[in-house]
């Protein structure tokens, strides 16, 4: 419907708007998706995607995954390296939500062991886990020791006896960004976030019991790599960030790098929410070094959530974590920046990716991947709406075109506002429950909003980002319990 | 008091935006905050008015102060677990800046009593405005849930 008449298909699933279409724009637009996916793009995904290829230092290619849709500065979706010398780092190619990420989890057990248990499982899940509007977490922390976790994230937990040395190693990153410093981080942000670990969230953040079914197996060789093995394998997927934390440092930097941007470096942007600065100067890197911060808190958020699942599991069981089975399959984020190598032009160099809804996916053999993982490409965890399912995909070789990103869910197409017209909490429940699916949310009324209706179809996004060559699908999980912050 | 706020549809997708007004910017800045508060809870009279926090903050200008103000009741949801209405504003001119006294009242959240909805993560820049109307003042807000 909005679709601007230079778009152009250049390979399948992959569609460029050249230079021309808007003055300042340094390099081409590129947008993944089927027509029918490129077709229901909002206008703000074209506006949006179009702006960031104005940015100083952009290299290559504005990216925008499948799943995008409208954000604030860069779309959701939206994926841009930077050259570090000449080029910008921006909040708003971050999110306000500071590495908000995936963890998926795997357990031994079948879903015909689960289902006898599963409302108190879930109802035990939902008690343990803090979620809604200001929950407070179960990790009760210090100030002081709070600045700790902001620079250790995961290794944090494991020294404090929330993690396995092996959750660190299935952790993007290993659970911690070096180089994150406190005394770039406000303390306002301190105060919003030092009782927040251990919480969901609210909105689209969420925690699923899933069942990995035969007929759902998309690559079984990779399915079993990745500890897939057994028809109607449960597993424990969710989806949190930094919580208010993030969100202050964020909002912070927002202002520090839009006061200093013109007046200091003489950079003029489109649009407000696309504040920043030049990477190597001082407000770059102090953001760069309090968004690590808040990239480590979110990294101990989602392992002590997982401390807590073991807790549940073994308590419901019967059993120990181990006996169990329940081990990480893999942590990712979506909404970070990071130096990462890679090849520009057929030369190696060092570039500053900014993705934002937008998950990494490193190819076979790359390094930063954990080495059980290096044949097979790293694990690629893309949560679902509750209703209609999430996805396990891994990376592939041709990532390169996106320096290895791929899609993070399946995206909006409907208004919070709208949904709540259209779906009803209870009616939703009731459907869901007579579907197999037993849900739990802090908000009745949030419910609504989150309804499988009200967003992308995600079987087409992750179809669209395989076709394109930038993942492959692995599995796909149905979900059977359901916690909404 | 007729509800001096109204949640725009279609602006943001994933969010939440809305407009308020009032004849005086400090009216505004009331309806501002319970617009805000109505985000995260379905009643915003069901939050009573039980602890007070002393709100001051000092901007440049008026857009930049009502953010302010907007990100500190935010602020206190996350650090003291606080939902807060604010009946009073005072809004001076010192200077070149302007400066915002104000009073706000409100509980603990409580999930049992509170009809809770989504959390908000912060105040964006998009659309962001205060104008002066014929009727008096105006903002439009959207909302990062």
């Amino acid at each position: 419907m909005t679709v601007p008449s230079e778009l152009v298909e250049v390979s399948p699933a992959v569609w460029e708007l050249p230079v021309s279409f808007k003055q300042g724009m340094h390099v081409p637009a590129r947008l993944y998706g089927t027509r029918k996916l490129v077709e229901a793009f909002d206008a703000g995904v074209y506006e949006q995607v179009t702006n960031v290829a104005t940015l100083p230092g952009i290299l290559k290619y504005s990216f925008c995954m499948p799943d995008g849709h409208w954000g604030y500065g860069f779309p959701i979706g939206g994926v841009a390296a930077f050259d570090p010398d000449e080029g910008v780092i921006s909040p708003g190619g971050i999110g306000f939500d500071i590495n908000c990420g995936m963890r998926l989890v795997r357990t031994g057990l079948t879903v015909d062991e689960v289902r006898p248990d599963l409302e108190k499982l879930v109802n035990r899940l939902f008690e343990r886990i803090p979620s809604g509007v200001g929950s407070t977490g179960f990790v009760k922390l210090k100030e002081d020791e709070f600045l700790t976790v902001m620079e250790k994230g995961s290794r944090w937990c494991l020294e404090n006896g929330y993690a396995l040395p092996e959750d660190l190693e299935y952790t993007e990153e290993k659970g911690c960004m070096e180089g994150a410093d406190p005394t770039k981080v406000s303390h306002k942000a301190v105060q919003r976030g030092y009782n927040q670990i251990g919480t969901l969230g609210s909105g689209n953040h969420y925690l699923e019991l899933q069942v990995a079914r035969q007929e759902n197996i998309y690559d079984p060789g990779l399915a079993g790599a990745f500890g897939i093995t057994v028809p109607g394998q449960v597993v424990v997927m969710y989806h949190c960030g930094s919580r208010g934390f993030g969100h202050q440092v964020a909002t912070d930097y927002l202002h520090i790098l839009l006061d200093a941007m013109e007046k200091k470096y003489g950079i003029h942007i489109i649009d407000k929410e696309l504040s920043c600065a030049p990477f190597r100067s001082p407000e770059g890197q102090d953001y760069f070094s309090a968004m690590k911060c808040a990239v480590n808190m979110s990294f101990a958020n989602r392992q002590v959530i997982l401390h807590r699942i073991r807790e549940v599991f073994s308590d419901v069981f019967g059993r120990s974590p181990e006996d169990l089975g329940i081990r990480q399959v893999y942590d990712v984020t979506h909404n970070t920046a990071k130096l990462e190598e890679h090849a520009v032009d057929g030369v190696m160099r060092q570039v500053l990716i900014h993705r934002k809804g937008a998950t990494r996916a490193f190819g076979p053999g790359m390094r930063d991947i954990p080495e059980e993982y290096r044949d097979t490409g790293q694990p690629v965890i893309i949560g679902g709406s509750m209703e209609t399912g999430s996805y396990l995909l891994a990376g592939v070789e041709s990532g390169s075109q996106t320096f290895y990103s791929t899609a993070h869910g399946s995206g909006r197409t409907m208004s919070r506002h709208s949904a709540k017209k259209i779906y009803h909490a209870r009616q939703l429940i009731k459907d869901m429950r007579e579907r197999g699916i037993y849900v739990r949310t802090s908000s009745m009324k949030g419910i609504a909003e989150e309804a499988g209706g009200a967003y992308k179809d995600i079987d087409e996004v992750v179809a669209a980002a395989e076709v394109a060559g930038v993942s492959r699908r692995v599995a796909r999980f149905i979900p059977i319990g359901n916690i909404k912050g | 008091m007729p509800m001096s706020y109204r949640y725009l549809e279609d602006i943001a997708i994933a969010d939440v935006a809305f407009e308020a007004w009032g004849k005086t910017r400090e009216e505004l800045f009331t309806s501002a905050a319970d617009a805000l508060t109505n985000v995260m809870v379905e009643d915003v009279k069901s939050v009573r008015s039980v602890e007070h926090r002393d709100i001051h903050v000092e901007a440049g200008n008026l857009e930049r102060l009502l953010f302010e103000y907007l990100q500190t009741i935010i602020f206190y949801k996350d650090a003291e677990q606080l939902l807060l209405r604010v009946p009073r504003v005072s809004i001076t001119q010192e200077d070149s800046s302007l400066a915002l006294d104000a009073q706000a009242m409100g509980e603990k959240i409580s999930p049992n009593r509170h009809g809770l909805l989504a959390d908000v993560k912060a105040v964006t820049l998009h659309r962001f405005g205060v104008k002066e109307t014929p009727e008096g003042w105006k903002a439009t807000v959207v909302l990062d849930i």
